[in-house]
């Protein structure tokens, strides 16, 4: 891929793997020959023809890709009932009708494939809420690898159901009983395995996320997102979006979706990070809007650290959003101004996940209804003629038995 | 000469390897840490390795896990560390090096902390997730300040990373024995000794190997061929089962002073 000049915008990291001042490897001398292996199998195996196709297969023939762009029609007029001169048009990336329910299976797909081609016959990864998990159990199952998921015990507890698909696809589930018992500890102890089995595993990271090249990796793997977007709001409207919008934990359908129009600079990319119960509360997970430089799993990046130095656990209602990192790409996006991050809080992202359900017959992931929540204010401000793409990351079949109980609904 | 090359050079002379200990700065608290360094020091230590509790130490086995979740129950930050090493620094000989990850030392500030570092007496400093690389400008301010930035190396390093690693190191090449996490274990990995002599091609500097040792007999074996061993899990252990901070104390002298025993020749 060609590195971009364009405003000096970067689209590729240099060769430490550092976008900026973020990126690089941050690591125990024992990964270092691992990572090593792994940048070679990713400059070698993954742009091979044999590879391309395999993958391309998978997604079109099993993840049921290309995921359909819709147009938001009631959505959109709803944006223009207060003033009719404005109400950009919204269009969704539908990934959650990918199987498995999300985006995660983009990634996970294509790191299987390489495991496989590296020779590795064991997969280690980590999960939140179980969503990567989940989609880390199926491609080993698709592709007969043994698959080992790190869970925190407190999230174990919480998604009781995700770890008996988990087990149901054949993946050994270990919760994690050290830290605070959730993502950021799951990924602690998944590293912990890697370390320690580092000869004959393959460590499948679930976010733009981790040591170089894991965050390149993964975000090409999600590339397929915006490329596919990109074609398709092309084809019913002849030209690109005003605005790509996107929710962000550690950030991958953002960085999937964002990266193909990152040299359009006529493109605004907004990535909407968990507010949580509120920035000022304390108990959020918008590492970008509120966070600082730090060193974290792996990479220098913005994270939320007190003034020691200490990694505080991030809180959002999503699960899938609940960590106190980001990828390093985003980090740099937002420094040289080519994206800007916004905050939904959990209120306006529980609205969100019932407003597009009564809407328009879609009940989203409650990571992704934080980009519909900000969307809906971003498409009052911005003119008729104007167009919003906004990934809707995921389906929210999950979150409905954790919503009802919130608003105490019936049955 | 640095502290900890003139301990080497002395045990050097004696004919002895080195004991290189560790624990968690605040375990159980600060004040038994004093006290435990004092007395690892007296009982025969070489070089007591203080570590800074980190809330996510993915290096680490799960009994220094637990030990430096109750190090930053007891509030053992950067900081008060620093101050701890002020307080004891007069009152033992033997070199002190902090090991800890990244994140701390960069949320202090590189430069910041290598200052204080120095004033306070810290002689060395070993980050297990901060290869040169990335290291750079951080070790270069820690050698301004007459610090050693101890590098690791382990049994998956390349000869190539490792002339690399063993001609950038100071104070001490420290050798992970085994891939893996910190913990005690029963029997030792395989292909210490090549590791080490591969080490020994590239340097004149001590080669000490830790993860994984925790009995005399580990002791002796690997003091047969390298300059020395770190411990810390067995330590912690002690800590640990211990009932009351007198009875680490007791206990930890007692384990430490027949380590170093195993290590005279």
């Amino acid at each position: 891929m060609a590195q971009s000049v364009r405003k000096g915008v970067r689209s590729e990291p240099d060769e430490r793997g550092c976008f900026g001042e973020f990126g690089g490897r941050y690591v125990s001398e024992t990964l270092v020959a691992a990572l090593d292996e792994l940048l070679e199998a990713t400059e070698k195996i993954v742009p091979s023809e044999a590879f391309r196709a395999q993958l391309d297969e998978l997604l079109s023939s099993y993840a049921g890709r290309p995921t359909p762009l819709s147009y938001a029609e009631r959505m959109t007029e709803d944006g223009r009932r207060a003033d009719p001169s404005r109400g950009a048009k919204v269009y969704l990336k539908r990934e959650d009708l990918a199987h498995t329910g999300a985006h995660k299976i983009n990634n996970v797909l294509g790191q299987a494939l390489l495991a496989k081609a590296m020779g590795k016959g064991r997969v280690i990864a980590e999960t939140g809420a179980g969503q990567h998990g989940c989609a880390t159990a199926t491609a080993c199952a698709l592709l007969g690898l043994d698959c080992v998921v790190y869970m925190g015990e407190e999230d174990v507890r919480r998604q009781a159901l995700n770890v008996f698909r988990m087990e149901l696809l054949g993946a050994q589930v270990v919760a994690v009983k050290s830290g605070s018992r959730t993502l950021k500890d799951a990924i602690n102890e998944a590293m912990r395995d890697w370390v320690t089995n580092v000869r004959d595993t393959y460590y499948c990271i679930g976010s733009v996320m981790g040591p170089h090249p894991y965050p390149v990796l993964v975000r090409n793997f999600q590339r397929v997102i915006g490329l596919e977007a990109r074609e398709q709001v092309q084809a019913v409207e002849g030209r690109l979006p005003d605005a790509v919008v996107a929710c962000v934990g550690g950030g991958s359908n953002a960085m999937g979706i964002f990266h193909p129009f990152v040299e359009d600079d006529g493109v605004r990319l907004v990535g909407v990070e968990p507010g949580g119960e509120g920035v000022h509360s304390g108990r959020h997970g918008a590492t970008i809007s509120a966070g600082v430089p730090g060193i974290f799993h792996g990479k220098r990046t913005l994270v939320l650290s007190d003034d020691d130095g200490q990694i505080f656990p991030a809180h959002s209602i999503s699960a899938g959003l609940d960590y106190p990192g980001v990828g390093p790409e985003h980090a740099y996006l937002r420094a040289i101004g080519r994206a800007d991050y916004v905050v939904a809080d959990d209120g306006e992202a529980l609205d969100a996940f019932q407003y597009l359900s009564k809407t328009e017959g879609i009940i989203p992931a409650l990571e992704s209804a934080h980009a519909i929540a900000y969307t809906r204010k971003l498409a009052r401000e911005m003119g008729r003629d104007e167009i919003i793409v906004v990934s809707l990351s995921g389906r929210g079949d999950k979150d409905v038995d954790e919503v009802r109980q919130i608003l105490g609904g019936s049955g | 000469m640095s502290r900890i090359a003139e301990r080497f050079a002395s045990l050097r002379d004696q004919d002895e390897r080195a004991l290189v200990v560790f624990l968690s700065a605040g375990d159980p608290d600060l004040e038994t840490t004093d006290a435990l360094v004092v007395a690892m020091a007296e009982a025969g230590a070489d070089v007591i390795e203080i570590g800074i509790p980190f809330s996510d130490p993915t290096a680490d086995g799960p009994t220094i896990q637990r030990s430096s979740e109750r190090g930053l129950a007891s509030g053992a930050s950067l900081r008060r560390v620093l101050e701890g090493v002020r307080r004891v620094r007069d009152r033992i000989e033997a070199p002190i090096v902090l090991m800890g990850y990244a994140n701390p030392f960069y949320a202090m500030g590189g430069r910041r902390f290598a200052s204080s570092a120095a004033e306070v007496g810290v002689d060395g400093v070993i980050v297990p997730d901060l290869p040169p690389e990335e290291g750079a400008s951080f070790f270069e301010q820690l050698q301004h300040e007459g610090i050693d930035d101890i590098l690791l190396a382990a049994p998956t390093t390349t000869r190539e990373r490792m002339k690399s690693l063993a001609e950038a190191t100071r104070g001490f090449l420290y050798y992970v024995s085994l891939t893996g996490v910190t913990s005690a274990r029963s029997g030792l990995a395989e292909g210490i000794r090549e590791g080490v002599e591969l080490a020994r091609e590239f340097t004149e500097l001590p080669v000490c190997v830790g993860f994984g040792i925790s009995t005399p007999e580990h002791a002796r074996e690997v003091g047969a061929y390298a300059d020395g061993v770190v411990v810390g899990s067995a330590i912690v252990d002690r800590i640990e089962a211990a009932t009351t901070p007198d009875e680490a104390v007791d206990s930890v002298a007692l384990y430490v002073a027949e380590m170093k025993a195993a290590l005279r020749s």
